[in-house]
């Protein structure tokens, strides 16, 4: 321990759980991969009037993405002692992942409306499960992201005090990053 | 108690040793300690709920693994023995060229008697009891599962299921990662305790309410999950076909919740190994146990992920209509699916479940023949290898599911190739043992049977690992006898001989011997005797899974081997109540331990005994490997790690 230590525990250990939410999303996906190429059509035939939103969920993919980018911001804030940025960046952030999740549910709404439900076929199924999943880690976060904004509200955090910031937006920044895969394999592919 | 309480006033000493507090571990009292607020100690006492339960201390987590671990060893080991009655007395239908008919014999003790079966007599305790059980109305547990003392079939199904999924599940990862690896990671890395002691307990915690919900399974209508420990689709799917509704979801629940359990006990192990070990602890001075613990932490992290994602998609599957398991015709999803997403963490766990037992026999090994591991650098290497190998292989269980000819002979040949990793390490624990001066003591026994054991078991699995083979032996015996001889045979006896080994450290006390060696010895004998035959039956044809074999005439010819099997297995039960006997006595009466009785290298021994809060007086600088023993021209056969000074070139460095 007299050695310097490249992460602190805290971070070490945030990246240690991604590996492991990165095997959860690799059985889920994997699954979806056994699915789309068990079947001739996809989607299959039985719901070849299911439309999924692609343009519209383009826009939340990009709203989310651009997330990312102020929450990377937020860090750089904090660790240049920027708190009042700091706080209006992780505000930021917040809103634009609730409003991934609010354009996302809107979305869900609609399509369980058209008949793509939970039950209807692996096709409805493994889409709620996957993206819903992907939509728990992000509520996850902005869970986390609340609490980090109160903290930092209430001043917990300075250039020499911001592992809660850090920790934050490397998962933050993971889940963003998951999500273009999946919006590329099962909205676009 | 009442000299509990006393001490914990008298206490501001960090060389103190209390062994009253360590011994007292699992007796219950209530007093609560008004000392709450003496966080200012660097060894400060805590109230009982802190201490025993709700602990934060790496030391205490581990014991209360161990605990928990060794009570689900005997309720899995109960669930074997009540099939194995079934096995050994079944009911022998009349049939063309085989035995004559004979009935079945009832389970003892809670068995009515044959008058009370024959004729409705009630003489006995038992026959009074089964009078009242079929006189009342409700549907009871023992009239449901168990009716006058036979095992039906779908019980058969629920133990066998139950058995595995204990096993694996509940004994030997809590006991080898929760409790070898608590205990044992601080202490030989050089640190106070695991970066993060709130993940820690819950870890624990988390495991408490997995055993919970898994025990609640057996009383819910329907009964347990009977689907085999692999719960395979579509039969674990569809409450119809094994007409087990609750049952299963609470299994899969519990697995999830163990799931969570081993997330957060493994991101705690890798950050603490990575980051907190003592000044001069390079990652080639680690003992090979914390490396062990280290690659089944990695691969428990990344493995038990992808079952619970298979078992959120079963439970979608039972309880939301989803069929991403069932194939229909259109739209339907696929049953291999689950097989493969299983097997894709199945086989990591089968290294889960062995490679601490070698971690722990390569330790063994080197103390007892006062050598220095033989092949430092390639035990090491051959772990990593096995560890990476395990994710290629998971194919080699699914040979008969109608796989690609092309795809077998791919999982064949990287299945073959774990053989030698596996053959190093070997061969290296033989290199070790060749002109040591063995001490033959009870933890070095079981090392030695780990060895034997293990490569029994390992050479079985190299006939599996045959396509053409396994066409043959699959769904045998010869499989129950394979992952016996590895896990029984290996992680098993490892456990003891750990358990034995770390004892003085753990409580301050020794195990008696002669206790252990009868234990050792008896268990030796029964395991053989009840697992060898098992191949024998196997190559005969003798299928598992099926709660009567009697009803085929060509396993006719096997009855008295399973007798023998049965009364092997009822022996290797009962054996093991001189461990816990001896482990409890110990704890109170046994001999008390020196500071290092075994002589060891490794710096769990530079800790006083009992180990206080906080481990070390001071943190340990470490100037060598940890198998620095019979060095040539030192006086003393062993060179801790922490000593300073003359360090010759470091024979495992």
């Amino acid at each position: 321990m007299t050695e310097n230590r490249p992460f602190s525990n805290a971070k070490l250990g945030v990246l240690i759980l991604l590996g492991a939410e990165t095997m959860l999303f690799v059985g889920l996906i994997g699954a979806f991969l056994v699915f789309r190429m068990g079947n001739v059509t996809w989607p299959p035939l039985s719901h070849v009037d299911i439309r999924l939103p692609n343009l519209l969920t383009g826009f939340n993919t990009l709203g989310l993405i651009i997330s990312g980018f102020t929450m990377f911001l937020a860090l750089r804030a904090v660790q240049q002692d920027r708190i009042k940025q700091l706080r209006i960046l992780l505000m930021i952030t917040g809103v634009l992942g609730l409003l991934f999740l609010v354009v996302q549910g809107r979305e869900w709404v609609q399509l369980i409306g058209k008949g793509l439900t939970l039950q209807s076929g692996i096709y409805g199924g493994i889409f709620y499960v996957l993206i819903g999943c992907h939509a728990v880690h992000v509520l996850g976060a902005v869970i986390w992201l609340a609490i980090i904004i109160g903290m930092a509200v209430t001043g917990k955090f300075s250039s020499v005090r911001y592992t809660g910031v850090e920790t934050c937006t490397i998962y933050w920044i993971y889940v963003v990053a998951l999500w273009p895969i999946l919006y590329v394999l099962v909205y676009l592919a | 108690m009442q000299e509990n309480e006393n001490m914990s006033h008298e206490h501001d000493n960090d060389e103190h040793h209390d062994h009253a507090h360590d011994d007292n571990d699992t007796i219950e009292h209530t007093h609560e300690h008004d000392d709450d607020e003496h966080h200012a100690h660097a060894h400060h006492e805590e109230g009982f709920i802190r201490k025993y339960i709700f602990s934060l201390d790496h030391k205490m987590i581990g014991k209360q693994f161990l605990i928990y671990g060794l009570i689900m060893l005997f309720v899995g080991g109960g669930l074997a023995l009540l099939f194995r009655w079934q096995l050994a007395y079944p009911e022998t239908p009349e049939l063309e060229g085989g035995k004559p008919a004979k009935a079945a014999k009832p389970l003892p003790i809670i068995g009515p008697s044959q008058k009370y079966i024959d004729d409705g007599e009630v003489v006995t305790r038992a026959d009074k009891m089964w009078e009242r059980i079929f006189d009342s109305d409700k549907a009871e547990f023992l009239e449901v599962n168990m009716p006058s003392g036979f095992i039906e079939p779908h019980f058969y199904n629920m133990l066998f299921t139950m058995h595995a999924t204990i096993m694996v599940f509940f004994v030997v990862v809590p006991i080898l990662v929760g409790a070898f690896g608590n205990f044992l990671i601080p202490l030989m890395i050089g640190t106070r305790d695991m970066a993060f002691p709130v993940l820690n307990m819950l870890s624990f915690w988390l495991a408490v309410l997995a055993a919970v919900v898994m025990a609640a399974g057996f009383f819910v209508p329907g009964g347990h999950a009977s689907a085999g420990w692999t719960g395979y689709a579509p039969l674990s799917v569809d409450p119809q076909w094994t007409g087990v509704n609750w049952g299963l979801n609470l299994w899969a629940i519990s697995l999830l919740i163990q799931g969570f359990s081993s997330l957060v006990g493994s991101i705690n192990y890798i950050t603490t190994i990575i980051n907190m070990r003592a000044p001069g602890m390079t990652w080639l001075r680690l003992p090979l146990v914390i490396w062990s613990l280290f690659i089944v932490a990695i691969l428990l992290l990344l493995a038990f992920p992808v079952l619970s994602s298979a078992l959120a998609l079963l439970i979608f599957d039972r309880l939301a209509g989803t069929t991403f398991f069932t194939s229909t015709a259109e739209g339907g999803g696929s049953a291999l699916l689950w097989q493969h997403l299983f097997w894709f963490f199945g086989h990591p766990e089968v290294y889960i479940l062995i490679l601490p037992g070698m971690g722990i026999a390569s330790e063994l090994v080197a103390v007892f023949s006062r050598k220095p591991i033989f092949g430092y650098r390639s035990m090491v290497y051959a772990m990593i290898a096995i560890a990476f190998l395990g994710w290629v292989v998971w194919g080699h269980h699914m040979f008969q599911s109608g796989m690609r000819p092309g795809m077998g002979a791919f999982f064949m040949t990287t299945t073959m190739l774990i053989a030698v990793p596996s053959a190093i390490k070997t061969f290296n624990w033989l290199g070790t043992m060749f002109r040591g001066s063995i001490r033959f003591t009870t933890p070095m026994l079981h090392a030695i049977a780990f060895v034997s054991m293990f490569v029994i078991g390992g050479l079985s699995g190299i006939y599996m690992a045959n396509t053409p083979v396994d066409v043959y032996i699959h769904d045998t015996y010869y499989i129950v006898a394979h992952i016996h001889y590895v896990v029984f045979g290996g992680s098993l006896f490892a456990i003891f001989g750990g358990i034995i080994f770390w004892f003085p450290k753990m409580y301050g006390r020794y195990m008696n011997d002669t206790l252990s060696k009868i234990h050792f010895w008896l268990t030796f004998i029964a395991f053989n005797c009840t697992f060898f035959p098992m191949h024998i039956l196997g190559v005969g044809g003798h299928m598992r899974r099926i709660s009567n074999p009697m009803q085929y005439e060509y396993l006719q010819t096997f009855e008295g081997m399973n007798l023998f099997i049965t009364m092997s297995a009822f022996t290797l039960g009962f054996v093991q109540l001189i461990l816990v006997f001896n482990f409890v006595w110990s704890i109170y009466r046994g001999k008390v331990a020196e500071k290092n009785p075994w002589n060891v290298n490794t710096l769990e021994w530079e800790a006083p005994t009992p180990v206080p809060h906080g481990n070390f007086a001071q943190i340990p600088n470490v100037y060598r490997g940890p198998y620095e023993y019979s060095v040539p021209g030192e006086e003393s056969d062993f060179i801790p790690q922490a000593q300073p000074e003359h360090a010759p070139a470091s024979a495992g460095d």
